[in-house]
């Protein structure tokens, strides 16, 4: 992480893919506790690796990693389960008498599928969509995925950030 | 969008490094006491007998409790600006700040005469001090709050308060510059009173705003 944190992404991503089954985990864990479906765990890690990195400057490099990462964990965790719990007020309500029939096995599998959904992306507009998209999915490098684009390294880096930042403020006001 | 994709996408968006914390928590609070001390310098300013006071120890006191909450709550602002952040020390430490007034309070009781409590309590006008102390607390509230919002505090609500705390005491600093009053029972009633006050607002203000 100390290497990350001066700048070397590829030590970056190494700390990341590291952490991540830790947080499944818990997250898996903890949702179990609280009574939500496995595909929240893996909104939940996704989340987690969102605030961890837009707030890495708060981890003090002379402590352990693990205490902090666990911290941004529950606080995560403490939000998801605030979310849904809302959500699942309405839903009843609204579904009665779909929760009434028996569970189909298709749509469970269909759950499990969205299992891989940062579902909140949909919700990011344009540009900086297309630009995490780039970077992401794609899995290829700034430059690369700038000049695809049509746009300099310098403007996707900043389209990249902001999308990040506003990706963790859509989950913030999906509280209650 | 696969977890894999989200680290390949955040792992992109590591060129640039946010502001380290102690960078953020200097300048903010820096800044935030500097508008307050520029136009409190420029319209109210020290009391006309500021320099022969300076021999008063009651006066000096008002210097040492004001400073003593000021940094006291700096220490638990910086201490709860972490997701695993705990007050630690720093938790005991802004009751020294009270408990100071407090002793202070009991060795004017043994110095003054009973009869003269009450006028002494009362002071010349309390109501300015109960109103420019938190109007003072505001712009260094401000920097802290904005450094707290660069930081991640695990728990916001107390974050808020300690905030509050500290910016009250940088404001109280200087205000008991210009305040006429300088009994112990005037400073440990009044200004902890507005103190109160400015930490119950952090309070409710760190739990809307400091979420991240």
């Amino acid at each position: 992480m100390r290497a990350a944190l001066a700048g070397d992404a590829a030590a970056y991503r190494q700390v990341l893919s590291d952490l991540s089954p830790y947080l499944r985990t818990i997250c898996r864990r903890a949702c179990a506790r609280a009574g939500l479906a496995a595909s929240d765990a893996e909104d939940a890690v996704q989340e987690t690796l969102l605030a961890i990195h837009l707030k890495r400057h708060t981890w003090d490099s002379s402590q352990a990693l693990t205490p902090w990462v666990s911290a941004i964990a529950r606080n995560k965790m403490i939000d998801a389960v605030r979310r849904r719990g809302r959500r699942a007020e309405t839903d009843i309500a609204d579904f009665e008498d779909v929760l009434s029939t028996p569970p189909d096995t298709e749509a469970f599998e269909r759950e499990q599928e969205k299992q891989d959904a940062l579902r909140l992306l949909d919700q990011l507009g344009g540009k900086q969509r297309e630009a995490i998209e780039a970077v992401s999915i794609r899995g290829e490098s700034l430059k690369d995925a700038a000049q695809k684009l049509g746009v300099t390294e310098g403007a996707l880096r900043v389209s990249v950030h902001r999308g990040l930042k506003t990706l963790a403020a859509l989950y913030r006001k999906a509280m209650p | 969008m696969r977890t894999d994709d989200l680290i390949a996408a955040l792992a992109a968006d590591n060129a640039e490094q946010p502001t380290p914390l102690a960078r953020a928590f200097t300048v903010d609070g820096l800044v935030g006491w500097a508008v307050t001390a520029l136009p409190f310098f420029w319209l109210l300013g020290p009391r006309h007998n500021f320099v022969a006071s300076l021999g008063d120890p009651r006066f000096l006191f008002k210097f040492l409790f004001t400073a003593v909450m000021a940094l006291s709550g700096l220490a638990l602002v910086w201490r709860l600006a972490r997701p695993n952040g705990v007050s630690g020390w720093a938790g005991k430490a802004v009751l020294l700040g009270p408990a100071l007034a407090l002793a202070a309070c009991i060795v004017e009781m043994i110095l003054v005469p009973e009869n003269q409590w009450g006028a002494r309590l009362v002071g010349e006008n309390p109501w300015h001090c109960l109103i420019m102390v938190p109007m003072m607390a505001i712009a260094p509230g401000v920097g802290l709050f904005l450094a707290l919002k660069h930081a991640a505090p695990g728990d916001p609500r107390r974050a808020g308060a300690a905030a509050a705390f500290a910016a009250a005491g940088l404001a109280a600093f200087l205000y008991a510059m210009n305040c006429p009053d300088d009994s112990p029972f005037y400073v440990g009633v009044w200004y902890l009173l507005a103190t109160s006050f400015v930490v119950a607002l952090g309070w409710f203000a760190g739990g809307r705003l400091l979420r991240w």
